[in-house]
Order: C-alpha cells, then sequence, then structure tokens
C-alpha cells in the first residue's frame, strides 16, 4: 500500500472529485461565471445612469419625445413603436436561439444550422435597426440654443408643438471664419459650426410672435415648463450661448448632455455585445455546417453561445425598460 | 446532453408537451408583455400616475414587468429551471444582492445631490 495517500473518506460523495457536482460542465459553468460578471458590469452602467437622473430628476428630458422616429415614416409622431420592434426582434432570435439548442439534444444538424442562421439574420437587423436609431438620434430634429450653464432652451407655438430652429431663424451674412488648420493654428481644428447663431435665432424669434421658449424643467404634471413671451426673449438674449443641433458627447439637443452620453455608451456597449455575439455565432454555425458538433456527438457548444446571445438579450430588456419606459 | 427537461410553467398550471410547444408558449408570453409595456408607455394612463414608495406607479409596474420577463428568459431560454439548485443560487442570488447594493448607494446618493442643487446652495439655472 502506498504511505504517501491519504484516504479522505469522501470518495464516491458529491464533492469528492471526479464527478460534476453542479451538473454542469466546465465550460458551461465559466460561462455563467462570465454571465454574472457581465451583468453586474451592465448593472454599474445603468445604475450611474440612474445616479445622473436622480440628480436631474427635475429637469431629465423625457423619453418619449426624444425617441419619436420610424424608418419610412417622416414627420410622424410615433413614440416607442420602433424600439418595440427592436425588443421583439432580438426576442424572436433569442427563440430561433434555443430552437437550435433543442434541436441540438436531438442531434439534428439540419434544423440547428436553419436555427443558427436564423439568429444571426435577427442579430444583424437588430445591430442594423440600433445604427439607424443612432443615426437619427446625432442628427437632431429642432435644435435647442444651450445656456451658459449647459441648460437648454427649446422652442414650441402657442400650442406646445416643437418648432425647429431652422423654420425661424432669419439668416444674415456671418463674419465668423471657421477654424481650419490652413488658415489659423495648425495643430488645433474645430468642428463645424453651427448653421445659425445665437443673434440669428433672437431675430427670429423677435419676428415671429408666437414662438415660445421652453426650458428643461418639468412641472407638476411631468411637461417641460414654457416661458412667457417676454421671459422666452429675457432668457434667450441674456443666457443663450451656442445653438445645438442633434446630439454628440459634449452637446445634446434633446437635454442634458450626460443623457446623451449614457445613450451612447449604454447602448453601444450593448451593440457591441450583439456583435460580438452574430460574431460567435456565426463560427459556431460554420462549425456545426462541417460537421465538427455532428462527429462530436455533442450539440454543447450550441448551449454556450446560446447562454451568452439570451444574456444579450436579457440586457436589453434592462435598457429597454430604463431608457424607454421609466 | 438529453437529461429530462421540466416542461411546466407558472408553477405547474400549465405544462406543454413537449420542450418546442413550451418555448413557442414562453415567446407568446414575452411578446404580451412587451405588447403591454408599449401600450402604457404610450397611452401612459392618469390613473397609474401617483406615486407609492417615491416612484410612479406607472414605473413600478414597468420594473415589475421587466424582472417577470428577466424570469422568463433566464428560466426557460437559459434552461436554468433545469439546472441544479446549487448553480442557479449561485448565479441569482449573487447577481441580485450586488445589483440591489449598488442600486440603492448611487440612488440615493443621486438623490442626495439633486436635494443639495434644489435647496438653493448652488446655482444652476443660469
Amino acid at each position: 500500500m502506498n504511505t504517501t495517500v491519504v484516504n479522505t473518506g469522501t470518495e464516491g460523495k458529491t464533492w469528492g472529485g471526479g464527478k460534476d457536482p453542479l451538473n454542469a460542465s466546465y465550460g458551461k459553468m465559466m460561462m455563467w461565471f462570465f454571465i454574472v460578471s457581465d451583468a453586474l458590469t451592465f448593472s454599474g452602467f445603468l445604475a450611474a445612469y440612474g445616479f445622473s437622473r436622480f440628480k436631474f430628476i427635475d429637469s431629465w428630458p423625457i423619453a418619449d419625445e426624444v425617441f419619436t422616429h420610424v424608418p419610412f415614416m417622416h414627420g410622424q409622431d410615433l413614440p416607442m413603436i420602433y424600439v418595440a420592434f427592436m425588443t421583439f426582434i432580438l426576442i424572436m432570435s433569442s427563440v430561433t436561439m434555443v430552437l437550435a439548442v433543442d434541436a441540438g439534444h436531438h442531434l439534428n444538424k439540419q434544423k440547428v444550422s436553419i436555427y443558427m442562421f436564423l439568429t444571426i439574420i435577427g442579430g444583424i437587423v437588430f445591430v442594423g435597426s440600433q445604427a439607424w436609431e443612432w443615426n437619427t438620434f446625432i442628427k437632431g430634429e429642432y435644435g435647442a440654443v444651450q445656456t451658459r450653464s449647459g441648460n437648454l432652451l427649446q422652442f414650441v407655438d402657442a400650442e406646445g408643438h416643437r418648432v425647429a430652429i431652422s423654420d425661424f431663424a432669419i439668416a444674415e451674412h456671418s463674419t465668423r471664419a471657421q477654424h481650419e488648420k490652413k488658415n489659423g493654428i495648425w495643430f488645433t481644428s474645430e468642428g463645424t459650426l453651427p448653421a445659425y447663431s445665437v443673434n440669428e435665432v433672437v431675430k427670429g424669434m423677435e419676428a415671429n410672435e408666437n414662438v415660445l421658449v421652453r426650458t428643461e424643467l418639468l412641472n407638476a404634471e411631468g411637461q417641460k415648463t414654457v416661458l412667457s413671451r417676454a421671459e422666452s426673449l429675457r432668457q434667450l438674449k441674456s443666457n443663450g450661448q451656442l445653438v445645438v443641433q442633434g446630439a454628440n458627447l459634449q452637446v445634446n439637443e434633446y437635454g442634458k448632455p450626460i443623457f446623451a452620453d449614457f445613450f451612447f455608451f449604454i447602448t453601444g456597449f450593448h451593440g457591441f455585445h450583439v456583435l460580438s455575439g452574430i460574431i460567435l455565432n456565426i463560427i459556431i454555425f460554420f462549425n456545426v455546417v462541417v460537421g465538427t458538433y455532428e462527429r462530436r456527438k455533442s450539440y454543447e457548444m450550441v448551449e454556450k453561445v446560446g447562454l451568452y446571445w439570451h444574456f444579450v438579450d436579457l440586457v436589453w430588456v434592462f435598457v429597454f425598460t430604463f431608457f424607454y419606459l421609466v | 446532453m438529453a437529461h429530462a427537461q421540466k416542461l411546466e410553467i407558472f408553477r405547474g398550471a400549465l405544462k406543454f408537451k413537449s420542450n418546442t410547444d413550451k418555448i413557442w408558449g414562453v415567446l407568446i408570453l414575452l411578446s404580451v408583455i412587451t405588447a403591454i409595456e408599449v401600450v402604457l408607455g404610450i397611452y401612459k394612463p392618469e390613473i397609474l400616475m401617483g406615486y407609492v414608495a417615491g416612484m410612479k406607479v406607472l414605473n413600478w409596474i414597468f420594473i415589475i414587468l421587466t424582472v417577470v420577463k428577466a424570469y422568463y428568459i433566464t428560466w426557460d431560454f437559459m434552461h436554468m429551471r433545469d439546472e441544479k439548485a446549487g448553480l442557479r443560487r449561485a448565479v441569482v442570488w449573487t447577481g441580485i444582492f450586488l445589483i440591489c447594493y449598488l442600486s440603492f448607494i448611487l440612488l440615493t446618493e443621486g438623490g442626495y445631490i439633486e436635494n443639495v442643487y434644489s435647496s438653493g446652495y448652488i446655482t444652476h439655472d443660469f
């Protein structure tokens, strides 16, 4: 008998070694580990978004007014419809994924390939929709004037409908030349100048009797506050600094710049996950097609990549709620 | 991987004949919940605008429906229903505990800063 081996008395027990105590393979368990840590990353982002939102709780943008566009339906006010469509696409591709996993359990190669293919298509449609959504958000619609403190003045008519700056501002000859490398300091450059100056907006507002300023502050009914005509002109003249069109990481015509920052960061990070998911799905799809798992007699790889894909869907459910609904 | 799958949802009130049927059933459930959310989000019924525990009833409904959706995605699409209790608890409780903790801390802090702004110590509207 070998004297260096100690008998632990746990042989044959659940945690005695040589078994899968949690009934999950190493790979699947590591995918769960990754999902837990990634879920915490996303909750960190969403909680930070909540922090900023609570900080500006009385002046946060109203999502229904920001995301109102649907492709091919110009000029119509359709809040939520497009994101609901995107959510449905993602849930649908989750369903085809889980059907692929199910077909894998029955070692049905043909079905697994078809469902994997449909999942990839769903993912691509989702990423494409998100690109369109970003594009619309970046371009902007009405424009606004930013004040010295970074607050926003938006414009409405007497009925409270939004008015685009380009509809009433009076363009005049501008003496402000854009700074380029060839006419100024060679190592700096500036972005495109706003289409209108604050002066032109003031002129336009004086000429149009029924244009009013709307501030970011929410009133008791949860609507943005509209100023009186005299107060509108005073605010614009004394505080207006910059005409803002669309959104980027510095300025945002819809409200607080940090709203745009979080929008880009969180939906961007999620979109990046979807993109990686599509790439993983494509790799696994080709493995299925060439018969790797057929020979292995196990489609567990499909199951693991499926876990990741469902997780991406799960995150979207939360992003959808906290960006578009609440 | 042909281990047995639990085919009933709603604590056994609804039992499906096959795994495929269950998947479609869960899809219908998730779609219905999303549709409810979208309709509530568009019409925002006046009756749900009251406040409960510092938040609008409507927002509470949205958050609860989201958690319900998350449950069915995890339990039926990610097959958590068929995993061992040890794995299930390790994943779910770790996540829930840390997420609740983090949200509580950050939201409390955000509310405090809002309070500093609105009680007039700092002018931020000029």
